[in-house]
C-alpha cells in the first residue's frame, strides 16, 4: 500500500464495522457525478465478500475494464457470481450485475400482464419513450432493481448484503426522488384526467377541473399533437387494468432505504461542487431520518512526509547550491514535494468546510491513485484504505 | 499605420517585442457554443470562461445553463439566477457577459406564450399536473423546451436587425447524455411523428445541426474523461452534430525535467545523495526518511506524467483544436475565471 491521504478532523468512518455488521443488509453509495461511486461501490462489495458476506453489487454504468474485471462481459441484468471470490473461510460470494434500464422496465411488465396485453404495453410508442429516455427512468429502475435483488435475498438467501451504485443524475437526490416522482405521475391525477375523455370531463373531477380541462386536451394536443395523447392514453390504460401502484412500488423500496439495515456512503471529491452535492445529500438523508454510514473523501492527495511543510520544503530547496545533478534534482524534489502538500492542504481546507457543517458525521479518504482501477487487486487497495485510515 | 515604440510599424513584417501575430481563429462563425464534459471536469468553469472571453472588445455574450444547478450564480458570485437574462460580468474592452438560468417549466409556457399567445393558461395548466408532466416526465419534450430556448436566444434580432447576442455559451448536460440532448429530433421522434412539437424539433435542429453551432468537450488528462471524450465524439459525428473543440482542464506542468523523470521512471536516483543534500539543506527530518519520501514523491510524479502523456496522444487521434487550461493553484473564483478566459483568447478563441 502507498502513501495514505490526509486525517479529516472528524469522527473516522470505519467501513470495516459497517460491512461486518450483519444488520446492514443494503448499502447505497452516492454523490456528484465524476466523484468515483461505481469503483467506491465494487471495492465494498468486494471486501465484504472477502470478509464473508454474501454479496451482490448493483453497478449502473462502469467503465469497461472495471466491468471486465468483475466478468461483466455478458450483459443480461441478472447477477452473476465473480469467479474466484471469497473469504478465507470459504463463506463470502461476490456477484455483480450492470443495470440494463430498459429490460428492467420490460421484465416489470412482462412479469405482470398476461402476454397479450404486454407485448401491447412493450409495443407502445409511448412506453418505448417512456422506457429508454425518460430523465427519471434510471433511477426508478435501480430502485425496482435493488427491490427484486433484495425479494431475492429474502427468498433464496444467494446474498445477505447489496451493494448498490447510484445513476449519473443531475444530483444525487435525484435516485430519491425520481421514482416517487414517476410513480405519483402514473398513478396520478393529471394521467386519469387524460385517459378519462370518454367517462366524460365532469365526473369525479370537479367543476373547476372541468373547465380546465378543455382548454388542457387542447393545450396539449396543440403541444403534442393528437397521436401522442393517444398513445398515452392506451398505455396508461393498459398498464392500469394489469398492475396498479406504480407509486406503491416506489414507496415500498424508497421505505427499505428508511430501514436502519440500510447504510449510505457518500462519495465525494475534494472539490467544491461535489463537497457540496455531498452536503446537500446528507441533510436529505437526516431531514427524512435515513441511515447514513459517513463521507467518503475519495482521490485525495497522498501525504508522504507530513513533517516537512511546503514553507521548509521551499526554504531547503532555495538553500541547496544547484551545482550538480543531484543538487539541482533534489531541489526539484523539494519543490514537487512542496507543490503536494499545498495541493493536500487545499484539499483538506474544503474537506473540512464539510465537516465543520455536519460535525457528527463520520468521514474518511482515499487517496488518488496514478491510474484507474480496473481489476480486482486494485479494488482490493481502495478497499483497503477504506478500512485503514492512518 | 501602428507604430511600436515610436517607429511606424510596416504591415506584414514581425517586430521584435511587439505582440505576436494572433493565432488562427478557432470556430469562426459560430454563434453558438455547446459545452460538455464528464462530471468534475469542470465544464461550468469553462463555460464560463469561454462566455468571458467570446465577450471580449467590447461583445455582448449570454451564458445558459439548463441543469437547475445555479452553477453560473456560485462562480460569479451572484445572487441565484431567475428565468432572466442578467449581466454577470464586464469583459475587458466593455465586453458583457450575461447569464441565463433555463428552467424546463418557464421554457414551456415561454413557448405557449411564443406560439400560441397561451400564457394565461399557464397556471391553469400548472394545477392540472400538465406542466409538470410536460417538462419532467414526457420523454424528450423537456430537452426540446431546453435546447429550444438557447435557439431562440441565437436567432433573436435587436431592433436594428444586429444578433442580440456575438454568442451563446451552453453549459450542457455531461458527455454521456449530450448527444441525445442535443439531438431532438430522434428524441421526440418516438413521442410525436407529426404536429407542432414535431415542427418546433425541427426548427431547433436546423441550428443546432448547423455550422452556427460548436459542441466542446471538457476533459482532464484522465483515463476516464478521455475515454468518455472519445466515446463523445465518435457519437456527436455519427448523429452529424458539429464537434468543435476539446478543452484539457486543470494541466500541470511537470515540476522535474525530462531528464529527471527519466532517472525517476527507471529508478536511478542517488537516494544516499539525496538524503546528504537533504540534511545540508537544513531540514531537521531524519535525512534517510526524508530521501526515501522524496524518492517515492518523484516516482510518482514520473508515472503520473507519463499517464497525463498517453492520455494526451490518444487526445491528438481526434486531431481537434485542443485549449490546455492550467490548474488554479487558488481554485476557481472570479479572478481565476479572467485568467482562463485570457488563456483562451491567447489560444485563438475569439
Amino acid at each position: 500500500m502507498r502513501a495514505p491521504g490526509f486525517r479529516l478532523d472528524a469522527p473516522l468512518l470505519d467501513i470495516d464495522d459497517v460491512l461486518a455488521d450483519p444488520k446492514i443488509r443494503i448499502i447505497v453509495c452516492t454523490g456528484a457525478g465524476g466523484v468515483g461511486k461505481t469503483t467506491t461501490a465494487a471495492a465494498l462489495a468486494l471486501r465484504a465478500a472477502e470478509c464473508g458476506r454474501g454479496v451482490c453489487v448493483l453497478t449502473i454504468d462502469p467503465a469497461k475494464r472495471l466491468a471486465q474485471a468483475m466478468g461483466l462481459s455478458v450483459l443480461d441484468n441478472t447477477p452473476r457470481q465473480v469467479p474466484g471470490v471469497t473469504s478465507p473461510d470459504g463463506s463470502g460470494s461476490l456477484h455483480a450485475m450492470m443495470l440494463d434500464m430498459k429490460r428492467t422496465f420490460d421484465e416489470v411488465v412482462e412479469g405482470h400482464a398476461d402476454p397479450d396485453r404486454a407485448q401491447a404495453i412493450l409495443a407502445n410508442p409511448f412506453y418505448q419513450a417512456l422506457s429508454s429516455s425518460f430523465a427519471g427512468t434510471q433511477e426508478y429502475m435501480a430502485m425496482e432493481k435493488l427491490g427484486q435483488l433484495r425479494t431475492r435475498a429474502d427468498s433464496e438467501g444467494t446474498w445477505d448484503l447489496i451493494v448498490v451504485d447510484t445513476p449519473p443524475s443531475r444530483s444525487a437526490l435525484d435516485f430519491l426522488d425520481a421514482p416517487a416522482r414517476l410513480g405519483s405521475f402514473l398513478d396520478g391525477r393529471f394521467i386519469r384526467i387524460l385517459t378519462a375523455p370518454a367517462r366524460g370531463a365532469g365526473r369525479g373531477i370537479g367543476k373547476l377541473a372541468a373547465l380546465g380541462f378543455g382548454i388542457f386536451t387542447g393545450v396539449l394536443n396543440k403541444i403534442l399533437g393528437a397521436q401522442v395523447l393517444t398513445d398515452i392514453g392506451t398505455f396508461v390504460a393498459a398498464i392500469d387494468t394489469t398492475f396498479g401502484g406504480f407509486r406503491e412500488r416506489a414507496d415500498a423500496t424508497y421505505a427499505l432505504l428508511k430501514d436502519p439495515g440500510t447504510a449510505f456512503v457518500v462519495i465525494a471529491a475534494p472539490e467544491r461542487d461535489a463537497l457540496r452535492e455531498a452536503s446537500y445529500f446528507v441533510e436529505r438523508l437526516q431531514a427524512d431520518g435515513m441511515p447514513l454510514a459517513g463521507l467518503v473523501v475519495n482521490r485525495v492527495q497522498q501525504i508522504t512526509l507530513p513533517d516537512v511543510t511546503p514553507e521548509q520544503a521551499l526554504a531547503a530547496a532555495e538553500r541547496l547550491t544547484e551545482d550538480s545533478s543531484s543538487a539541482r534534482l533534489t531541489a526539484a524534489m523539494l519543490r514537487l514535494h512542496a507543490e503536494r502538500q499545498q495541493i493536500a492542504a487545499r484539499q483538506r481546507h474544503l474537506a473540512e468546510r464539510f465537516t465543520a457543517a455536519h460535525p457528527g458525521v463520520p468521514a474518511t479518504t482515499v487517496p488518488a491513485l496514478a491510474e484507474d482501477v480496473h481489476d480486482l487487486p486494485g479494488l482490493r487497495e481502495i478497499g483497503d484504505y477504506l478500512a485503514a485510515p492512518t | 499605420m501602428p507604430t511600436i515604440l515610436g517607429c511606424p510599424m510596416r504591415p506584414g513584417w514581425t517586430y521584435a517585442g511587439a505582440v505576436s501575430p494572433q493565432p488562427h481563429a478557432l470556430w469562426p462563425g459560430v454563434a453558438l457554443h455547446v459545452v460538455s464534459g464528464k462530471g468534475g471536469t469542470g465544464k461550468t468553469t469553462v463555460a464560463a470562461a469561454l462566455a468571458l472571453a467570446l465577450a471580449k472588445d467590447g461583445r455582448r455574450t449570454l451564458l445558459m445553463e439548463v441543469e437547475g444547478r445555479q452553477g453560473i450564480a456560485q462562480l460569479f458570485d451572484v445572487p441565484p439566477l431567475p428565468y432572466e437574462e442578467r449581466r454577470v460580468a464586464v469583459a475587458p474592452g466593455k465586453g458583457e457577459v450575461w447569464a441565463l438560468a433555463v428552467d424546463a417549466q418557464e421554457a414551456l409556457l415561454d413557448y405557449l406564450e411564443l406560439f400560441y399567445n397561451l400564457r394565461r393558461a399557464g397556471s391553469a395548466l400548472r394545477k392540472m399536473g400538465a406542466v409538470d408532466f410536460a417538462t419532467t416526465i414526457a420523454p424528450g419534450l423537456r430537452d426540446v423546451l431546453l435546447t429550444g430556448k438557447a435557439c431562440e436566444v441565437v436567432r433573436r434580432k435587436e431592433k436594428g436587425a444586429s444578433d442580440a447576442y456575438d454568442a451563446v455559451v451552453l453549459d450542457a448536460p455531461p458527455t454521456g447524455r449530450i448527444a441525445k440532448f442535443l439531438n431532438v429530433n430522434s428524441e421526440v421522434s418516438g413521442l410525436a411523428k407529426v404536429g407542432p412539437i414535431r415542427n418546433h424539433a425541427d426548427l431547433v435542429m436546423n441550428v443546432i445541426a448547423s455550422p452556427r453551432t460548436a459542441v466542446h468537450l471538457v476533459t482532464l488528462l484522465e483515463e476516464m474523461p478521455v475515454q468518455e471524450t472519445m466515446d463523445g465524439v465518435a457519437e456527436l459525428q455519427q448523429e452529424g452534430l458539429p464537434v468543435g473543440g476539446v478543452f484539457v482542464n486543470m494541466t500541470r506542468t511537470p515540476v522535474l525535467t525530462e531528464e529527471q523523470l527519466q532517472q525517476s521512471r527507471s529508478g536511478n536516483l542517488p537516494i544516499g545523495e539525496i538524503a546528504e543534500l537533504a540534511k545540508q539543506s537544513g531540514l531537521r527530518q531524519d535525512p534517510a526518511l526524508v530521501a526515501a519520501a522524496l524518492v517515492q514523491e518523484a516516482q510518482d510524479h514520473a508515472e503520473r506524467v507519463d499517464l497525463e502523456r498517453r492520455e494526451r496522444a490518444r487526445l491528438d487521434e481526434l486531431k481537434l483544436p485542443t485549449v490546455d487550461l492550467p490548474l488554479l493553484s487558488d481554485g476557481v473564483d472570479l479572478g481565476g475565471l479572467y485568467e482562463l478566459a485570457k488563456i483562451m483568447g491567447e489560444a485563438g478563441v475569439r
